[in-house]
């Protein structure tokens, strides 16, 4: 606070007694009942000290006199929020797959619901919106499945998984064709059926090869993935006739795989999600790209 | 002077008893002759009793009081038929649904430009009063004026007028003062009340408010904005007053920036007043200015200020002090408009002896003008060719998947608004990608040139499609593509996105 307070020569109005290179604040004095309003928001601070969580201390805080928790007040609304969504929720449960499709509000839901458990269970192995990983996991955007695209089989595998410990889990398994010592073929012969394989999506460079790989397959191959190589969803044995490799698609890749195969594996989600979350899952796999 | 002029001034009180707010502060701060004290930041508020007064500017104060109000209370309960499941007031702000009406105008949450453009033309409005005719919306059309007149008013009907009142604020406190003091807050309560809980009507439709209020069924939050609104009013019209204008409003702090010497303010004609003084009967008006220092436009000041020492910050440009000069003018026989809504330049004139001039065409109002227009008729324009449909597509955020068939298949979120009270149809269909087909989820799992969709009425309708293209015609990473939306009624709304495909090696 300045000591001196001075009249100013122009207005007569007292000073401040603050002087900045010659200019010196007026003193326009604020109404009393301001000063009030200051004091009066001070008192209702320490009020709010008093009823609400304030004061932190080395192992908790100050609760309050109204045991106010906004940790409560999040976990109500979340509450909430599940019971407003349980007409919906009630909704999923009675439709079958095909009429949750086919009725908006439910699609929407189940889409939004699908897409949130997908985040949190499915994205890790099979990408954010299921495109893939490299290494066996399969892209559920595209519409190549192993195990069936349409809305019951996406359902079936989600709830059962695939080669689990479960007794309803889909299973198949390929031989191994390649090895040391009692390999069914010969390294020779697999690359001649791998040559074959290649014809069967039209990329084959040595008809001679495929030639002599053709009954190979016959033999070996075509009960599972087919005469056309156009593959068994019943045994997930996949398509080896387009333009989709669920692993590397060039030849020593497929060598590789006749020789000693790498078979993926998936969890059984039935215990882990409930009946809706699953049901929605299988709706946002099916609208993902490729359902059938 | 006359003598029955003279006669009629002693009604008006002694001139001496008469300080303008400033005057008191002055002497309060000076305590004649006493030692220096230490430096006060805070004062006592003065009191400021206004004297009634009647007179050409205050019969235009009460005439928009009685507009204003009349207009504020009568708005709510125009009826504007919309047809069925939709509010059927004229002018509405429903928060709860997240509408805005006007009349023919629906406003939609994302659409509060308009209201932006709205208080951009009220803004630009205020510019142009000011700078023609100075403070005339703090003078006469805010409702913090407009209130505190109405306040004011009733105070005088149950305290008297000034002079009583200043007697009676005097008088020790006794039943009859607490009486009449009751009386006066009481009936401040009551307006504050009707006024608080009008503005309510705004914002829920009005007679349901109005039932459901009075049999207590209305919502919590009615109860406690209608309180929140009473007690606003109250404090700020009854209470607090000019202070508003003082201390808490920004207005008076800048609109000296929209006048210049061509604008009407409210003037006291120095010239012809000084020099002030008492004028004895008998004497000729040569000797003493017009001015006989009655400070009757102190008096009837609603913000107590003393407008001969010039244009201040306090005055709200009301002209009662007008008024009431004119009123003393014509009782001393001299000519009216001492004080006057007059221009700097013209006071300048008169002094030089010059024709008087009024320019109202100046670069500033000029300037004003044409932003005025501009901006209504952004408004206008953006209003008249608003689309009653909204479309939105985001692009997947899996840029591209290849199907078996070698195809490249993007999916894409498609959102439409439906701003008509029906369902509708809108059809979508892509232009840029030739040979692309849509499949829309839930709908359809073959690819079609164009797919139909159905939005709920006042709503929202969200789809997920995928736009499945033959390899051969992508031939670019990223190609333009255009969705067109049409509706049944032939509205067609245009939104561009991008089809991604592989890079050229690996295709």
């Amino acid at each position: 606070m300045p000591s001196k307070s001075e009249k100013d020569l122009y207005t007569g109005q007292a000073t401040t007694g603050h002087e900045w290179d010659g200019i010196q604040e007026l003193n326009t004095p604020l109404p009393r009942w301001w000063l009030w309003l200051l004091y009066a928001t001070i008192a209702w601070a320490i009020v709010y000290f008093i009823l609400y969580p304030a004061i932190p201390g080395l192992s908790g805080y100050t609760k309050g006199v109204l045991g106010y928790s906004s940790r409560v007040e999040v976990e109500q609304k979340i509450a909430a929020a599940r019971a407003a969504q349980g007409k919906f929720r009630q909704g999923i449960r009675d439709s079958s797959l095909a009429d949750i499709r086919t009725n908006d509000q439910l699609l929407r839901f189940a889409l939004a619901g699908g897409k949130a458990a997908f985040a949190d269970n499915c994205a890790p192995c099979h990408g954010v919106g299921g495109t893939g990983n490299p290494g066996g996991y399969p892209s559920l955007a595209d519409d190549d499945w192993l195990w069936g695209g349409k809305l019951e089989e996406i359902h079936e595998t989600i709830r059962y998984g695939v080669r689990n410990e479960e007794d309803d889990t889909r299973i198949s398994e390929m031989p191994v064709f390649g090895g040391e010592e009692d390999a069914t073929l010969s390294p020779e012969q697999i690359a001649d059926v791998a040559e074959f394989v290649l014809s069967l999506s039209k990329r084959s460079t040595d008809s001679a090869a495929s030639a002599r790989g053709a009954p190979l397959y016959k033999e070996h191959c075509a009960t599972c993935h087919g005469a056309t190589g156009q593959g068994d969803r019943e045994q997930g044995a996949p398509r080896l006739s387009d333009a989709i490799w669920l692993r590397d698609g060039s030849k020593p890749g497929i060598v590789a795989q006749i020789a000693k195969p790498n078979m993926g594996a998936m969890p059984a989600w039935h215990a882990r999600l409930d009946a809706e979350t699953i049901k929605m899952l299988a709706v946002y796999v099916h609208a993902l790209g490729g359902g059938e | 002077m006359s003598p029955d002029g003279s006669a009629t001034l002693h009604d008006y009180g002694d001139a001496a008893d008469i300080r303008s707010v400033r005057e008191q502060k002055a002497a309060a701060r000076a305590g004649a002759g006493a030692p220096p004290r230490p430096l006060n930041l805070y004062a006592r508020r003065a009191q400021v009793y206004p004297r009634k007064v009647s007179g050409r500017f205050r019969s235009l104060k009460w005439a928009a009081l009685l507009g204003l109000l009349g207009l504020y209370y009568v708005l709510p309960w125009v009826r504007w038929d919309r047809g069925p499941g939709a509010p059927d007031q004229a002018v509405l702000v429903d928060l709860n649904h997240e509408r805005g009406y006007f009349f023919f105008i629906e406003i939609w949450p994302q659409e509060v430009y308009y209201l932006t453009g709205l208080l951009v033309l009220a803004a630009v409005g205020l510019f142009l009063a000011t700078s023609l005719a100075g403070r005339v919306w703090c003078g006469y059309a805010c409702p913090q004026t407009v209130w505190t007149d109405l306040f004011m008013w009733v105070e005088r009907r149950v305290e008297g007028d000034r002079g009583a009142r200043i007697r009676f604020d005097k008088q020790p406190w006794s039943a009859g003062k607490i009486g009449r003091k009751m009386a006066k807050h009481g009936a401040w309560l009551v307006i504050a009340f009707l006024t608080g809980g009008a503005w309510i009507m705004y914002f829920v439709d009005a007679p349901t408010v109005v039932r459901d209020f009075f049999a207590g069924a209305a919502s919590e939050s009615v109860y406690f904005f209608v309180g929140l609104f009473t007690a606003t009013t109250y404090l700020l019209a009854g209470m607090a007053r000019e202070q508003v204008c003082t201390f808490m409003c920004p207005w008076p702090r800048f609109q000296a920036a929209m006048l210049d010497e061509d604008s009407l303010v409210v003037t006291y004609n120095r010239h012809r007043g000084e020099p002030r003084g008492p004028h004895r009967k008998g004497q000729a008006w040569g000797e003493t200015g017009h001015c006989i220092d009655c400070k009757q436009c102190v008096a009837v000041c609603p913000t107590g200020i003393d407008i001969r020492d010039g244009i201040q910050l306090e005055c709200i440009g009301c002209g009662l002090c007008v008024d009431s000069c004119n009123e003393i003018m014509a009782k001393v026989g001299l000519p009216p408009n001492l004080i006057a809504f007059d221009t700097e330049r013209r006071m300048a004139q008169r002094v030089a002896k010059e024709p008087l001039t009024y320019r109202l065409i100046r670069p500033r109002t000029v300037l004003y003008f044409l932003m005025l227009l501009g901006v209504a008729g952004l408004m206008v324009v953006s209003l008249a060719t608003r689309d009653d449909q909204g479309v939105s597509v985001l692009h997947d955020r899996t840029l591209f998947v290849q199907l078996s068939s070698g195809a490249i298949q993007n999916s894409y979120d498609l959102k439409v608004l439906n701003k008509a009270r029906a369902t509708r149809h809108f059809d979508i269909a892509v232009e840029g990608l030739p040979g692309a087909g849509i499949v829309l989820v839930g709908r359809s799992t073959r690819p079609a040139i164009r797919v139909t969709v159905t939005a709920p009425p006042d709503g929202l309708g969200e789809y997920r499609l995928h736009l499945r293209a033959p390899a051969q015609s992508v031939t670019s990473p990223e190609t333009k593509i255009r969705f067109v939306v049409t509706s049944e009624d032939g509205g067609t709304t245009v939104r561009e996105s991008t089809f991604r495909g592989p890079k050229a090696a690996n295709r």
